[in-house]
Parts: structure tokens; sequence; C-alpha cells
């Protein structure tokens, strides 16, 4: 069993330096990367699916700058077989669309039974690349996938796919390509061995020459969309703070809405 | 929109590598989620967590001091440091359970065999077996040379009379690196020999367990030896040779106590910072208070200074550093003294509520004390320093 899982490193969210530069651009030095959330709980269910299958390889891919190994040894830590990395200064301020379509031609020259992907990332939150790499890879797409069974005899893999009111239940034909949620389950923290295995693990790199992108068509002088203005959001309004005790606090806060008609 | 952007996070010297970040992390959340809820548990019924052994043992934790070819994780000093501190930031007790593992298993790291290390090392790296380090006696504790226990050749074997005192996991131990006189009449430094005994065997008594100020979950033990028979293929290197493998295992071992007593101190700072922020006294926040605010900034120098020692100590002697001795003794200094001043002062930062058991730095507190005198007291890493400066004389 082949399990290829699309991955990207994000500006970590807990540190909360996530920011902007000055062109209106992801700040990605501002804070360390670490790997998507949301492709964390794909990257499970792989390794857990071939850890049942008794065989097989997890093989992440990325579309990132040339730091990314560092972040893929999270991932190769966690268990996964080895990585491959489309990285070109190139692709430097690629849009959505440049994206999907070199993650589509690199998918396209593996071989595999299932790619999985998070169904956006924590950064740009787009969620729209899994969708646009399968339908460029003509493969069938299954999405906000809350359970994956594959068939390997059948060649078919089955989804709970979760819906507003409950879920539905889709089922393609192998290769097909899958988004998932956190519904998929906790991701394992890596192991010991597993961090230290990672650093002889096989990150091999693709340059967008390899994949035959033009190269006008992506990076910052392709791009479809630009940011022309970010701000914050307004400060909230001072708040007031009730410390006193509960009977005095319950006056002031009667107080406060009989002021405003409320009661 | 996210786009890409070059950028890039250099590692540089004075930072930890990825991967010495991922296995500090890895190490943080298992102390967090399963050894922190044990710990005041450990301390008040001071009996050994067989659970968290047993828990180190499953994550690997307890492989990191061995040599991959034997079931290790490679034996890097910076690595050992990191789990140690983690684990000693919730509970001093666990963290010394991986200290203990690899101050035992030094002596045959550095002086053993490749027979002896296939031997022994693939059962302590998976934790299935536990080592011990017998080498201080009632009458020669900072004065290693003045041992008195005797290991007399005869016929295959040698055969081991006398006691040890003090020996961390003495009670629990499978192997115990025992380090007798095979020569009383050789010059001070060449009459001691190490072996490797393994127990239970005929002879070999466990004859005290000491009540402890702190630490309390780990076994402290008096150990008796009479007429322990262990075979020649149960000595590591040389006869003669026990005081230098002590001494050199000392060099590489004391890093481990000051990443216990760094971890002690973080756990301590991180109880007297939540408890400052959330205490009101005078219509304020204690921490706003100057001289509570001064405390723990102190504090938080004090803590991180000796952690970079130890991160640099840790490099430096794994490089292979000639100065590997005055590496060791200044970090266990600095971080023993730093651990002793830090949780004293958190109890006071937290006044009262310090001195009760309902908050954890009294623990911390005794719990700090004994990085300021096993392996090593502070007194002998000041001579050892000392000497280091000067030059030897002769």
């Amino acid at each position: 069993m082949r399990i290829v899982v699309l991955t990207k490193p994000v500006p970590d969210p807990a540190s909360g330096a996530e920011r902007l530069g000055p062109d209106g651009r992801l700040d990605r030095a501002a804070s360390p990367a670490v790997v998507n959330g949301n492709d964390e709980y794909v990257l499970e269910k792989a390794l857990k699916l071939v850890a049942e299958a008794g065989e097989g390889e997890v093989i992440l891919l990325s579309m990132a700058p040339a730091s990314a190994p560092e972040t893929m040894r999270k991932a190769l830590a966690m268990g996964a077989t080895r990585g491959i990395l489309v990285t070109d200064p190139a692709l430097e301020g690629s849009c959505t669309v440049a994206t999907t379509r070199v993650l589509a031609a690199a998918l396209k020259t593996l071989e595999f039974d299932l790619a999985f992907a998070g169904v956006d990332t924590s950064d740009g939150v787009a969620g729209v690349v899994p969708a646009g790499v399968a339908a460029l890879a003509g493969l069938p797409y299954l999405s906000y996938a809350a359970t994956i069974d594959p068939d390997m005899a059948a060649r078919t893999v089955r989804v709970n796919r979760i819906t507003a009111t409950g879920f539905d239940v889709l089922q393609a034909p192998m290769p097909a390509l899958i988004s998932g949620t956190q519904a998929l389950g906790e991701p394992r923290y890596p192991s010991l061995k597993g961090i230290m295995a990672a650093r002889s693990k096989e990150i091999s790199t693709i340059k967008m020459a390899d994949l035959g992108i033009d190269p006008a068509s992506v990076g910052t002088a392709g791009a479809t969309t630009r940011v022309v203005d970010s701000h914050k959001p307004p400060p909230r309004a001072a708040t007031r703070v009730i410390r006193e005790p509960a009977d005095e606090a319950a006056r002031q806060v009667v107080a406060f809405l009989a002021e405003r008609r409320l009661i | 929109m996210a786009t890409v952007t070059a950028a890039t996070r250099e590692p540089g010297p004075y930072r930890l590598t990825e991967e010495h970040e991922m296995l500090r992390d890895a190490v943080r959340v298992l102390a967090d989620e399963r050894v922190a809820p044990r710990a005041a548990e450990i301390d008040r019924t001071a009996e050994f967590p067989q659970d968290l052994r047993k828990l180190l043992a499953d994550h690997d934790i307890l492989a990191l001091p061995f040599p991959t070819e034997h079931g290790g994780l490679g034996g890097e000093l910076l690595p050992v440091a990191l789990a140690i501190e983690q684990l000693s930031r919730a509970c001093a007790t666990t963290g010394l359970i991986l200290a203990v593992q690899e101050l035992g298993s030094l002596p045959i790291l550095l002086a053993g065999s490749s027979e002896q290390q296939k031997r022994w090392f693939p059962s302590l790296a998976s934790g299935e077996r536990l080592i011990a380090f017998a080498l201080t006696e009632a009458e020669a504790g900072s004065d290693v040379a003045a041992a008195r226990t005797t290991a007399n050749a005869d016929g295959d074997d040698y055969v081991i009379h006398g006691s040890k005192r003090f020996i961390s996991h003495g009670s629990i131990a499978d192997l115990i690196t025992v380090f007798a006189v095979t020569d009383p009449d050789a010059p001070r430094h060449r009459r001691l020999s190490a072996f490797v005994v393994e127990v239970p065997t005929a002879g070999f008594a466990v004859t005290r367990l000491e009540h402890k100020m702190g630490i309390r979950g780990s076994p402290t033990a008096e150990l008796a030896f009479d007429g322990v028979r262990v075979p020649q293929a149960n000595r590591l290197g040389a006869e003669g040779d026990g005081f230098e493998i002590a001494m050199r295992t000392l060099d590489r071992s004391r890093p481990g106590i000051a990443a216990q007593a760094v971890g002690i101190a973080q756990g301590a700072l991180e109880v007297a910072t939540a408890y400052a922020r959330e205490r009101r006294q005078f219509g304020q926040r204690i921490g706003e208070l100057q001289m509570v605010g001064a405390m723990l900034a102190d504090m938080d120098a004090a803590t991180e200074g000796a952690r970079q020692l130890l991160y640099k100590a840790c490099v430096e002697i794994d490089a292979g550093s000639p100065e590997a001795n005055r590496w060791s003794a200044m970090c266990k200094l600095v971080a023993g003294d730093a651990a002793m001043r830090v949780t004293t002062d958190a109890v006071q930062v937290l006044g009262g509520y310090g001195y009760i058991d309902e908050f954890p730095v009294e623990r911390m507190m005794r719990d700090a004390k004994i990085t300021q005198l096993y392996e090593g007291t502070q007194q002998i890493q000041r001579l050892v320093i000392a000497r280091s400066l000067l030059g030897k004389d002769g």
C-alpha cells in the first residue's frame, strides 16, 4: 500500500507570531515552521493504514522553501517513509492556483494507491488546493473525511464525509485523493526512536524545471491574486471588569443591563 | 492569501537543532501528561514508581545513553540531558531513573570490552534491567580512593567483601557496577578495579534503605557483599583501572545531575511565576511588586544561565574536549546551586502556601538539595575546577 501525504510547513499557530510582511506576504521568518495541523491528522491515518496492512510506504509531498526539510523531519519522525520536496526560488510568491498546478504535476510523477491532504492550512486557510490537485491530476476527490476505509483487493476506498447534518458515505476507485480533518484521530507524538531515525530518512528534491512548469505561470510574477491591503481588526471598546464580591457584582451587572434597557 | 516567501532559520552553534527540540518536546509532553500527576504521591509514599520506569522504557527514553548497535539511541550527552531536564521539571525522582541508568552504564561504555557491552547493553537500553553505580562507602565519600571493599582473585573469579553506602537504585537494580580494592599495596589511585555484579547472587544483600529529605521515591541503599563471587569476565578494563574509570565516568555523568537540577529549578520557577500572576495582595498581582518581580527575574536568570552552561558542557564533553572535567564540574556546580536558590526563592514567593504540600515547591526545595551533594559535592566540583585552572603540580 502506498499513500502520498501532501504536507505544508506553516508558521506555528501556537507561537502567536504569525504576521504579514510589509509587502502583504506572509512573513515566514517571524516564527518557526511546523507541520500544518490538518496534515498531521491525515498523516496519522496514513501511518495507521499502512501499519494495519502490514506493508507499504507513506510518502510526504510538499512544495515549500529550501529550509522545509527541517519541518519535514517532524513528519518523518512520526513514521513516514520518505519525503519529496518541490523547491525552487522561482516558486517564491506563488498563489494558490500555481501551488495546485505544481503539486498536481509532482503527484503525477508518482505511483500510489491513495493521496491524502489536510482540508486547509492554518496560514492561508484557502482550502482549495486538495480539490484543485485532484481535478488537475484526474483523481476522484473525497473531502472532509472522518473515516477512511481502503479495500486493496477491490481497489476501492470508502469515506465517511462530514456534512452539516451528519455524514455521507462515499466510495471511489483507487487511486483517489482524500482530504481529511481532525475527526480522523489524534496524531501520535513522535517516538524518540522515530525522531532519531528521521535524520537518516531520504528527502529528495524536485526542481520546477523537472515538472515542465512554465516559470512565468508561478512565483510572484505569475500570481493570480495579490494582497493589496491588510490591517488588524479595530480594537474592542474598553471593557469593564467587575471584581467585587458576588452581591455587589450582581448589583452592578443589573444596573449595567438596566441602563441599556436590556432588562 | 498566503504566498511562499523564501526564509531560512539557521540553527547556528548556540541553538538546539530541530531534532533536539523534537526530542525535548516529546519528553516534555510525557512529563506533563504522565509524570507530573504522580509526583506528589511518589514523594508522599516514598515508593519507587515502577509504572513510570516502564513508561520511560516503553518510550525509548532509557535507550538514550546507549550505542545504537546495542539497541540504544546513540549515547550523546545533550539528548540525555534534555530528557532528564524535562522529566525532573515534573518529578526529580523520575528524572533520576534515567540519570542513574546512565551513571551505572558509563563504566561499561568507557572501559568494557565489546563482548561485555553486547552482553549487558541491550537489556539496559530496553529498560528491562536497571543498573546501579556502587562507589561510595561509609568511610569513602568524597575521598573515593579510601574505599575498603576488597575483591580478591580466586581461580577464575574474584570474591568481593565489603559494603557500599548511599547507592541510588541499589535495591532495585539487576546489575551493579562495583568498585573494589584489588591491590591494597598499589599507589593510591591504582588500588581499585571495577566489576559488574549481577544480582541477586549469593552473599549480596541490601542491608538498609535510607529515609531522605528529597528524591524520596528513589531507593537509596546500603549494600553488603559477603563473599560475592564474580567471574573475571565481569571485570571492566584491567586491574587497577577502577579509580580512573570512576573519574572518567563522573566527567560524563555530572551533566546528568546538572540537568536534573536545571529541571527542578525550571519546575519551581514555573509554579512561582503562575502563583505571582494570580495571587493578589495590596490591590495588585504580587508579581508586580518589585521585590517579588526581582526574585522571579533572578530565578529565571539563574536557571537559564545554568541551562546554557549545561548544554555547552554536553557539547564540549562529547566533542572530546581535553577540559571535560572542568566543563562537567562547572555545569554541576552552577546548576546545583541554582536549583537550591531557585527552589528556596520559589517557596518564598508562595509565602505560607510555599511551606505546605498543597503546592509542590516545598518538595522541589527538598529535592534540589541532593544536586549539591551527590556525584561529587559542590566542594569537590570546586576542587576539580581549581586544579584545572592552576594546572597539575607534578
